[in-house]
């Protein structure tokens, strides 16, 4: 071993596989592996879309019979002005970037919630949950205290992400103590911040004054997240400070992840508990502060809703954030410029997809069937590779594995 | 029926696994191919099996070129393979494995079991295979499992058997019967090809011995003309010191002591019942015993991985018995462990992340939480040089590595602190001869700079050779204190039997 010029390198190791968490969350690949599934499903998932249009438009479908040329041509039409609206309304104008921006922040933070987890080899399904008691949180120091702006936000903000710390470190400590799966007891948790939610936003706590429906008291305007472009005095440009905060934390999570002993911690028990028992580390309690870490960030999810858009709580002030949050860890590879990325295009999709619906007869369900396709596409990559016939690094690799023993 | 490969070569990108390789094998001999992890023998076979093609050259069957897609074509010809890692269905039985995939029928879909259960039956017991043909493959030992494994290849009449490291997975007695199995195979008529890079071993079953080095055939030789030492300079390119070389011990203070320990395992069965012991720095102390009688617990306490039952461990005077892992760590005692990729690295880091795993979270790597990747980097080149590590990068996965070169990144990581007390379990298990002597020498070295040393393996011949006192594990106890040089392999393994002399 000592001779020989050549490092032998790819050899046959049991741990070399890429295992399906890694192909799923992008976990341990290299970036432009990481990178080029991603971008192909993206791409795939408007293909298919594009074909959806096509095949769901009754009338030219009719017409295809006795005059295919027309109908070729009118599906055409519907599938150039689905997407012609989908691009204006998230791009073409300030008001639609706009957009983009004021739905792209809290999928990002949540997005940012899950992909911390899959580092920790943890599948946090319960970011819908932590972004809800994390809302509920903010909303209650949004309402409840008079202080000016620049300490309201900020302490507004600050209780979001505690609401979610706590939401998602009891399905952390439950794992560490007791073995308890996390997949299991996040889902269970959001069932219950859902109900509660919908208990307190009726309770006197929250309820507005001579309101019978669950909707709380709205915030002062001194919680409310300022608008960027606020000077511009147009009520319809409503991005807000939200964006800036949802770049502070993709960095700072960069940050924690890259840059920190607690982020080489964090990875080393997503990769291997065992390895990192060995290492002394402190399984246990990584395991809770990973998922505290991850629920913070949900809970800023939901703070955003709240102080940035909504300004007061209503029961379905979460949307599905927490679920498509999963979505978008998936897409962005579990890295923090990846969740950007993605989150980027997830609001480009939402806001745009109004446009379309409003401008066309397409439906805004389109934009949901895209990004259930671009899920698809992500968790099948072996379909993506035999589609574009691309070799990942990895996949080349295990092709040489062999040639030792 | 002949085997001939005549020529192949084999290209990955940036390697060539197979340059020219010619190899004969012929009904009734065994074939031994040896080379060092590396050298392109698993390749040649799958190329052999169909499941890669050859760049150039020819496969000839009895003298008539062939050329194989896929293991259907391979096994049609007459090849049979059994692999390192066993491809059986644990929940099936021993003839439901044998058949799957050719299951004789009567009547189109219904699958004759009576049929089977009788081939089976024969084919065991012409061959000397002994193998209940009803049992559950979850429920037989790994010797057996590999007997299936042969069973198969020959209900589908293969007239070559390919071994391919088979004897990695063998306990000792299990390696003599397999051997038993091998020569009956011979005597059969069959042409068998049996790789490995064990040199006593090939030594001992062979008819004929083919050295592989980095994918070229280096030579052929018979058992009877070569010794170790000649076929282990053919397999690495160089003379290999096969005896551990090592001056006599100079043991100074005590630096392990270990009092009445009682471990208990996972299930809490009592594994470590009541063991004494104590080490010196400058000796190294080998634990000696089957696999199984409590080493494995045994470590994992003396290295805070498993906390005793009761018991005490003192580290230079100090009582350490309930510490953290990281509580050794920071009393200078290095951990090579049992299982160096569950446990001693993080598989997806980097060789230079894993070159720190266990020193990371002080100076000079981290200012507080902050890590200092420039000191980092600069510690993980110095150590890929200085521990001859071979990667191309230290900012590579482990994981791409050899099982020779992550186990020299877990000893560089442990080695290079200021270390006093060194536990080393396995610490050359599946390794190949280069870093075997490598990592000997190291151990050595760190000896006669006055650590005290404790190894723990099942190898004998191993402990042997690196200990300075010898300890046998039996049944949870230390039941024997020897000294290596006055006792023969024969007296400690009956005391590892759990017999007393």
């Amino acid at each position: 071993m000592s001779t020989g010029e050549e490092p032998q390198v790819s050899e046959p190791t049991s741990g070399e596989e890429a295992s399906l968490f890694e192909e799923l969350t992008g976990v341990g690949l290299e970036w432009r592996t990481a990178i080029l599934v991603p971008a192909l499903a993206v791409f795939s998932a408007m293909v298919v879309g594009a074909i959806i249009i096509a095949v769901t438009d009754i009338d030219a479908l009719r017409l295809l019979g006795t005059n295919p040329g027309t109908a070729l041509a009118e599906m055409w039409d519907s599938i150039w002005g689905a997407y012609k609206w989908l691009f204006l309304g998230s791009m073409g104008s300030l008001r639609a970037v706009s957009e983009t921006l004021v739905q792209a922040t809290p999928l990002i933070l949540a997005g940012l919630s899950v992909a911390i987890g899959f580092r920790a080899g943890l599948f946090n399904i319960g970011a819908q949950g932590q972004l809800l008691v994390g809302g509920m949180f903010a909303l209650f120091v949004g309402f409840s205290i008079h202080v000016p702006v620049y300490l309201h936000v900020p302490l507004a903000l600050l209780a979001g992400a505690l609401g979610g710390a706590i939401w998602g470190a009891i399905p952390g400590l439950l794992k560490a103590r007791t073995g308890a799966h996390e997949v299991i007891t996040t889902i269970m948790m959001n069932f219950i911040a859902l109900r509660l939610v919908d208990y307190y936003l009726k309770s006197s706590w929250y309820q507005a004054a001579g309101r019978d429906d669950p909707v709380s008291k709205p915030i002062e305007v001194s919680a409310q997240l300022p608008k960027l472009f606020g000077f511009l005095e147009r009520s319809d440009v409503r991005a807000h400070l939200g964006i800036v905060v949802a770049l502070l934390a993709a960095y700072g999570v960069y940050w924690l992840l890259f840059k920190t002993t607690v982020g080489y911690e964090f990875r080393a028990v997503g990769y291997n508990p065992h390895g990192a028992k060995y290492a002394g580390m402190s399984v246990t309690w990584l395991i809770v502060g990973v998922m505290a870490v991850a629920g913070a960030l949900a809970g800023l999810a939901g703070s955003d809703r709240i102080l940035g858009v909504l300004h007061r709580g209503t029961p379905g002030f979460a949307g599905t954030i927490g679920f498509d949050a999963i979505t978008l860890a998936l897409l962005g590879r579990s890295h923090p410029w990846g969740v950007v990325a993605s989150g980027l295009l997830f609001g480009a999709l939402r806001a745009g997809g109004q446009e379309m619906q409003v401008n066309t007869d397409i439906s805004l369900d389109l934009i949901l069937v895209i990004q259930a396709l671009i899920v698809v596409f992500i968790a099948a990559p072996a379909l993506i590779r035999a589609i574009y016939r691309v070799k990942t690094a990895r996949e080349a690799e295990r092709l040489t594995t062999g040639w030792s023993t | 029926m002949e085997l001939q490969l005549r020529g192949i070569t084999k290209r990955f990108p940036g390697v060539l696994a197979n340059d020219r390789v010619d190899l004969t094998v012929r009904p009734g001999e065994i074939l031994g191919l040896l080379g060092e992890n590396g050298a392109g023998k698993t390749t040649l076979m799958n190329i052999l099996y169909g499941l890669y093609s050859a760049d150039e050259g020819e496969i000839l069957v009895d003298g008539v070129p062939r050329t194989f897609s896929g293991p259907g074509d391979a096994i049609a010809a007459g090849i049979g393979m059994v692999h390192q890692h066993f491809m059986l269905v644990p929940v099936f039985t021993v003839t439901e494995n044998v058949v799957l995939g050719v299951e004789p029928t009567r009547g189109p879909g219904i699958i004759n079991m009576r049929q089977a259960r009788r081939d089976v039956a024969e084919i065991s017991s012409k061959y000397g295979l002994e193998v209940d043909p009803d049992a559950l493959i979850e429920s037989i030992p790994v010797g057996v499992q590999q007997r299936v494994e042969i069973i198969k290849v020959l209900f589908r009449d293969a007239e070559v058997l390919v071994f391919d490291e088979p004897t990695a997975v063998l306990t000792p007695q299990e390696v003599e019967e397999f051997f038993g199995i091998l020569r009956g195979l011979r005597d059969a008529g069959k042409a068998i090809v049996f790789i490995t890079h064990k040199l006593k071993e090939v030594l001992e079953i062979s008819d004929r011995i083919c050295v592989l080095r980095r994918g070229r055939t280096v030579g052929e030789r018979a058992p009877g003309e070569v010794d170790e030492a000649t076929l282990a300079e053919m397999m690495v390119g160089r003379p290999v010191e096969l005896v551990v070389q090592k001056a006599p011990a100079r043991p100074g203070e005590v630096v392990l002591e270990v009092d009445d320990l009682m471990v208990f395992d996972d299930r809490d069965h009592p594994r470590v019942k009541g063991v004494t012991m104590s080490v010196r720095a400058g000796e190294i102390v080998g634990v000696a015993g089957v696999q199984g009688n409590g080493q494995t617990e045994l470590v994992e306490a003396l290295t805070g991985m498993r906390h005793p039952f009761s018991g005490a461990i003192r580290v230079l005077g100090e009582v350490v018995t309930r510490e953290s892992p990281r509580g050794y760590h920071q009393r200078h005692v290095a951990h090579v462990p049992e299982d160096r990729q569950r446990a001693g690295l993080v598989l997806g880091f980097t060789v230079a992340e894993n070159l720190i795993l266990d020193s990371y979270y002080g100076e000079p790597f981290s200012h507080w939480i902050r890590m200092d990747w420039d000191a980092i980097r600069g510690t993980g080149r110095r150590l890929v040089e200085e521990y001859d590590i071979r990667t191309p990068s230290i900012e590579i996965p482990v994981s791409n590595l050899s099982g020779g070169n992550q186990q020299k990144v877990i000893v560089a990581r442990e080695f290079s602190r200021d270390v006093r007390l060194i536990i080393a379990s396995q610490p050359t298990r599946g390794l190949d001869v280069g870093s075997i002597e490598y990592i000997h020498e190291r151990i050595i070295r760190q000896r006669d700079t006055g650590a005290a040393v404790v190894i723990v393996s099942t190898e004998l011949d191993e402990v042997m050779a690196l200990a300075d006192r010898l300890l046998v594990m039996f049944g949870g106890r230390i039941v024997a204190d020897l000294d290596p040089t006055s006792v023969t392999s024969a007296q400690v393994g009956l005391y590892m039997a759990g017999a007393t002399p």
